[in-house]
Formats: C-alpha cells, structure tokens, sequence
C-alpha cells in the first residue's frame, strides 16, 4: 500500500470541475513533482490534498495511510502528517510568529496524544532550524508574514515544514517569486528531510527547481489531467519542448 | 461560506456556557423594594455616615426625581422599573469581619469559584483584593502592606467614616452628582466601592485590584469608585466583575472618579463579564456606568484600559478630562458582543490645557446577531493650544447577522489642535482560519488565536497578571463562534 493514492479524482470549484480524473501514487521517500501552466489544476490539487473549503470532491477518491482522507478536517489532517507550504502565505495581523508556530507544533502534538513543549524548547527547535535557512530571529517575533517580503514568507513556510517534519510535505510553488539563491536555501531546507520515512509532492510551473530537488517522478497537469508522467527526464524534456509541446504529444 | 454560516449555530450554544452562573445561598438582608428619601437615609445609616454624606445623598435623590433616562445610545431594552428593584442588599452578618478568618466561608468559596485570589498566600504576586459582594465590602488584603508605603486601600464606606475630609473634598469632584440619570442614582443609593489614595511621591508597592460581584436577585448595584494619586504619585487599579446567571434583568450603575494631581499618574483597567443573558437574549446586566478621570495637574496622565465581555446592555465611557497643562489621556478598549449583547461603549477625551495628548485605541468584536458601537468625542477647547489626539477604531465582524456602528464627534476650537480618526472594518478572513487549521490549529482556537492578535495592541496594555486571563476570556466569550 502506498503512502498516498489519488484514485481518479475529480474537483470542482464554484460549479466548474478544475480536475477532470487525477490518478497518482506516492510511496514512503518518494518525491513526486507535478508540473503544469498556470489554470492547469495545480493548485487546486495542493488545496485538496489540504482540506481547504470550496473544493468540492465530485468524483473518486485520497487514501493516506490507509485512511479516507477527505473525511478528515484540515487540522487532523496536519496531525497526521500532511503539510502543505502555500504559495501565497496568509498574513495574520497582531499574532507574533513565535507564537503561531508554537500554537501550530502543540496542536498537532495534542491531537497526536503526545507530550505539548513549553515555550523554551519550542524556541530552541526553531532557532536552530531559523538559522539553517537563514531567518533573522528578529522575523520571528514579528506578526505572522505581515510586511515580510515574499522570500521571507516562502521561507518561513520551510522553516515550518522543518518544524513539524511532515510524512508528506505538499509544496505549491514554493518557488515562485525567488531568485536562485533563495530557491537553494530552500531547496536545502526541503533535501535535508527526504528520508526514507518523508515523501513529498513538489509542485510548480518551472523546471528549475527540480534542479535542486531531484524528483523519482515527475507529473504533467494540463487542463485538470495529467497528459505525461516519467522520470526526473521528463522534467527537461518539457523545459525544452514547453507545455504546448507536450500536450499535442499526450493527444 | 460555510464556515459563517455555520458560525450562528454555534454562537446559539454559548449562553449556556457561562460558567460563573451559580448563586449563593446566604441569607441577606434587604432596604423594602423601590426607592424614596426612606430608603437613601437607611443606606446611609446603615454605613453610620456623617450627616454630609447624607445630605449630598438626598439632593442626588431629589435631582434624580425631576431627570429623564437617556435614550440616544444604540441599545434597545424594555423599560426600567425603578420603583420594583432593591437598592440595598448585604449578607447578614454577626459583625463586621476584621480578618480573612470571620469571612463565611461561602463567600470565599464563591470567591474560589470565580478563581480571585482573595487568600493573602494567593496573592503573593503583588495583588491586593478589595472583594466587594453585592454592597458590602467583605474582606481587604495587604491592608498592612499597603499602609506602610500610605496608600489608603480600603472599602468607600469605611473612607467616609474614616477620612471624610479627603472623600468629601474629591467625592463628585469628577462627576457631579447632577451629571448624568444613572450618576446622579449612584450618589443618591450606592452603597459600597473602593477608595484609593495614593500620597505625593509614592507609586503604590502592587497592583491595586477590586471584583465585584453581584449575587442576590433583582437587586440593582451601585459601587462608587474614587481614586486619588496625589503629585507624583503612581497607582495601576483594576476591576474585574462577574454576575450569576439570572432570567431577569439586573441594574448596575456605577460610577468611578479618578484624579491625578501635577506629575501623578493613574492606570485603570477594567475587565467585566457580568452575566450577558443568555442565547435568546433573555436575562443579563444592563451596565451603566459612567467612568471619568480628571488630569488635574500638569503632566498627569490617566490610562482607561477595558476588556468588555459580558453584560446584556453595556453604556460605559471612560473619559479624561485633560485639565493641567501636558497632561496625557489614553483608552484601550476591547469590546466584544455575542448573541443579542448590544454594546455601546467609547470614551471622552477633553482637551482643557496646552500641549495636552490623547490616544485612543478601541477594538470593537461582534458575533452572533450582537450589535457593537463604538461611540468617542474628542473635544479641544480654545485655550488648550497644540493638543494632539490620535484615535483608532477597529472593528471585526464574526458571521453576518452582527453590526459594528462608529460614531466619532470631533469638536476643535483651536486652530493649533490636530486630530486624527482611522477607522477600519473587517472579517476574520477564509484564508486565515484555513492557514490556522492546515498548520494543525483546530477553528476555535484559530479565531481565538486571531482575535487576541487584533486586540494584541489593548491587551499589552493591561497589568502583567491579568494579561493571560484576559486573553482567555476572549477565547470564551467566543467560544462556538465558528462551526
């Protein structure tokens, strides 16, 4: 059994069906990549895979750990290991950052019937982990992403992933908007948790990235379904070819 | 939006969950229902006052008769019957109790139930407890303490028997006995409060804290707060109050009085969750009470700070009267309003002397079908050159059944004055309680966790220890506000 099944998947937002039968396997340690155009599906897949409301499931089905996983609220869904880094992070006004990520550690830790860490150890974890990806402590006692520039918040996102070290780590262009050295950084941060135990789904529209996270396969999304599927080839063929190109083979 | 819709049903379970709605049973002993001259000299002998006393009682009394209650507020409710309430309600006791030890021992477990540290060992982290049940004040802790630095701390009551120069000289010096219907009953049948006098150059050794409760039914309660911080002085006081749960309305009008002399300066803040009635709307204290600070030295400065939670009714403005040249005024206010609570709450900031400043912070939360007014003058007057206020108003709506009303009066008369209003309307966003679940935060402790970050601003402002149980309360007082 793998980690996580999509089994012909089919989602509509507002009355509109965005994926049209998504079939896709991730085995424990595997990285998959899924590329695709913008309005090809892709972040409606991440929104799904999360739980966010306003994505209406109307056909197939998510197995994740053996477990019906569009049952499960959004939090439950973080308990258990599922993590997605947002590709627009949401600024939360008033709420320090320090205080978010221990409010978020804890509530998974209390659903998961383990053991909440006290303030001084959760700040120790993220210190370590801020000075990896190399985030100002200063960011840290500042309102959640509000007035970070937006490699700021992409790394924050690591820096979260880091923290609650997800079974399967959802990235939705996390790549977007960065230049090559953040892209590094966090391409670094993401490598240093691929373990046999962490699979992850890295989603994004350019193949640059896939240059720093090395994908087993690669998925190609156009128009809500998935028109080629390789290796980590696949990924430069399509930098050559384009989208365009790939899509007239697939049909 | 489901995750609004769903808000209403369950914002309709939290009347059930006021958890501070239990009643004592300790027998009490009670003026005859209704009020007449009668009445106000036996409150007043009751509490052996001096025939001053008396007399500022009965004009109060008389003014009272010929005065009309205000009707321009945003709140809606049935007719008061002034004449079918009690104005004098005390536990019977022996006597006077002289230590925590002669205290019934219900009244400390009710005081155990609402979580006040009234024990002197409990109290260890610098808060002394002036413990008023219903209109006696029951027990003083750190007396002794406080004596030794010459702060009076003590019931009202006893300050008029014993300092009755300093209570008479500053007693209705803030808020006239002819001020307002609900002030002007206050001086005529209050029966207790705390008296606070904090002599020149001393800043008071702890925070300073009163809990009101009100207990017996339909008894109306009318604390009379006076504090005075003589030059230099500095005093932080807060207030905390709680009410059983009842299906009838309850009356509390209070008034407080604060002065700060040359370079004094005072903090005040409130917490209040009287009983809010419950989800039909039934039941729950009308608040109204009218709070006001003189700055009257130069450089004085006098901080309003208030977490408003509870109460069916709240009409409350904590205003300064900035008087003394350079003297500072400030109010921080967090108001929030669930299930039919209406709310109309805001400050006076009165710009007498030169280079005087204010700041005004209000952060008004409405829930259910709760409606929240956020009502503020800022007056300069013409001699009070280069005044400055800068007055903030945020508000935050939870479902879409609830209102959020901002009434700003802006009056200058000096050219030299500047006057800044913002003001901002918004809703706890889709996207934020999505981010909050998919980190693993469940949606109640999402929007607790986004709201204490809009009233972050109020609550750094209050006393270190009540900083933590205010946030909590906001937690409660919303609890169930989203599905």
């Amino acid at each position: 059994m793998s980690l996580l099944d999509i089994e012909d998947l089919h989602v509509a937002v507002e009355g509109r069906e965005i994926l049209k039968g998504i079939t896709l396997s991730i085995d424990a340690g595997e990285v998959h990549a899924v590329m695709g155009p913008n309005g090809s599906g892709k972040s409606t897949l991440s929104y799904t895979l999360a739980g966010r409301e306003g994505y209406q499931i109307t056909g197939g089905r998510i197995v994740y750990k053996g477990e019906d996983l569009l049952a499960l609220p959004p939090e439950e869904r973080a308990a258990k290991g599922l993590f997605l880094a947002l590709q627009y992070p949401v600024e939360i006004p008033g709420v320090t950052t320090m205080n978010f990520l221990k409010a978020s550690l804890n509530a998974q830790r209390r659903a998961r019937g383990e053991k909440e860490l006290d303030a001084i150890n959760v700040l120790r974890l993220v210190r370590e982990m801020a000075a990896q990806l190399k985030i100002p402590e200063e960011m840290l006692r500042r309102a959640l992403n509000v007035g970070f520039s937006g490699g700021e918040k992409k790394r924050l996102e690591i820096l979260q992933m880091a923290l609650f070290r997800p079974t399967l780590a959802v990235l939705d262009e996390t790549d977007s908007g960065l230049d090559i050295d953040a892209i590094k950084l966090v391409a670094e941060g993401v490598n240093a948790l691929r373990t046999p135990e962490h699979s992850m789904l890295v989603i994004t529209h350019y193949q640059r990235l896939l240059n720093h996270i090395v994908p087993d396969r690669v998925h190609v999304l156009a128009d809500g379904r998935f028109v080629a599927e390789g290796g980590k080839e696949l990924a430069l063929e399509l930098e050559a070819k384009g989208y365009a190109g790939l899509a007239r083979n697939a049909a | 939006m489901a995750v609004l819709q769903e808000t209403r049903e369950r914002v309709a379970s939290l009347g059930e969950k006021y958890k501070y709605g239990f009643v004592t049973d300790i027998e009490m002993e009670r003026a005859p229902r209704g009020l007449n001259e009668d009445v106000v000299r036996l409150i007043s002998s009751k509490k052996d006052e001096p025939g001053w006393m008396l007399d500022l009682r009965l004009g109060a009394y008389r003014r009272w008769r010929e005065m009309r209650e205000p009707n321009w507020a945003r709140v809606h409710y049935p007719k008061i019957d002034y004449e079918a309430a009690y104005y004098y309600a005390a536990p019977k006791l022996a006597a006077q109790p002289k230590s925590l030890d002669e205290v019934d021992p219900k009244l400390l477990e009710t005081y155990e139930k609402l979580g006040i540290p009234l024990h002197e060992q409990k109290v260890l982290a610098g808060v002394a407890v002036d413990a008023v049940f219903d209109s006696v004040s029951v027990a003083t802790t750190f007396k002794a303490k406080l004596a030794e630095a010459g702060v009076i701390f003590c019931p009202i009551s006893e300050a008029i028997r014993d300092h009755g120069e300093l209570v008479r000289r500053y007693l209705g010096s803030v808020v006239p006995v002819t001020d307002n219907f609900f002030a002007t009953l206050n001086s005529a049948v209050f029966s207790d409060g705390s008296f606070v006098y904090v002599p020149k150059g001393v800043r008071c050794p702890m925070e300073l804290s009163t809990y009101f409760r009100i207990n017996a039914s339909e008894t109306g309660q009318f604390e009379r707060t006076l504090v005075i911080a003589a030059e230099g002085a500095y005093v932080s006081y807060l207030e905390g109050c709680t009410a059983p749960k009842r299906d009838e309305n309850q009356l509390h009008a209070a008034v407080v009085e604060l002065v700060a002399l040359e370079g004094a300066e005072i903090k005040y803040s409130t917490v209040q969750n009287w009983y809010p009635g419950d989800e039909q709307g039934r039941g729950g204290i009308y608040n109204f009470v009218t709070k006001r600070g003189d700055c009257r030295g130069s450089r004085s400065k006098i901080s309003w700070t208030q977490v408003e939670t509870g109460s069916a009714i709240t009409w409350k403005y904590p205003s300064c009267i900035l008087r003394g040249d350079d003297t500072v005024g400030e109010f921080y206010s967090i108001a929030i309003a669930n299930n039919y609570q209406q709310a109309d709450t805001g400050t006076k900031m009165i710009h007498l002397g030169r280079n005087t400043r204010s700041r005004i912070v209000s952060k008004g939360i409405s829930a259910g079908k709760a409606q929240n007014t956020y009502r503020g003058l800022v007056s300069v007057h013409p001699r009070a050159a280069n005044a400055r206020n800068h007055t903030q108003c945020d508000s935050l709506l939870i479902g879409k059944d609830c209102g959020a009303h901002t009434v700003p009066y802006i009056e200058s008369r000096n050219p030299s004055a500047r006057v800044e209003h913002e003001a901002t309307t918004s809703k706890i966003a889709e996207d934020q309680l999505f981010y909050c679940t998919s980190r693993g935060i469940g949606e109640e402790e999402a929007v607790a966790l986004i709201v204490n970050g809009f009233c972050r601003e109020v609550l750094q402002q209050l006393p270190m220890e009540f900083a933590v149980e205010a946030q909590k309360l906001v937690s409660i007082s919303l609890e169930g506000s989203v599905g």
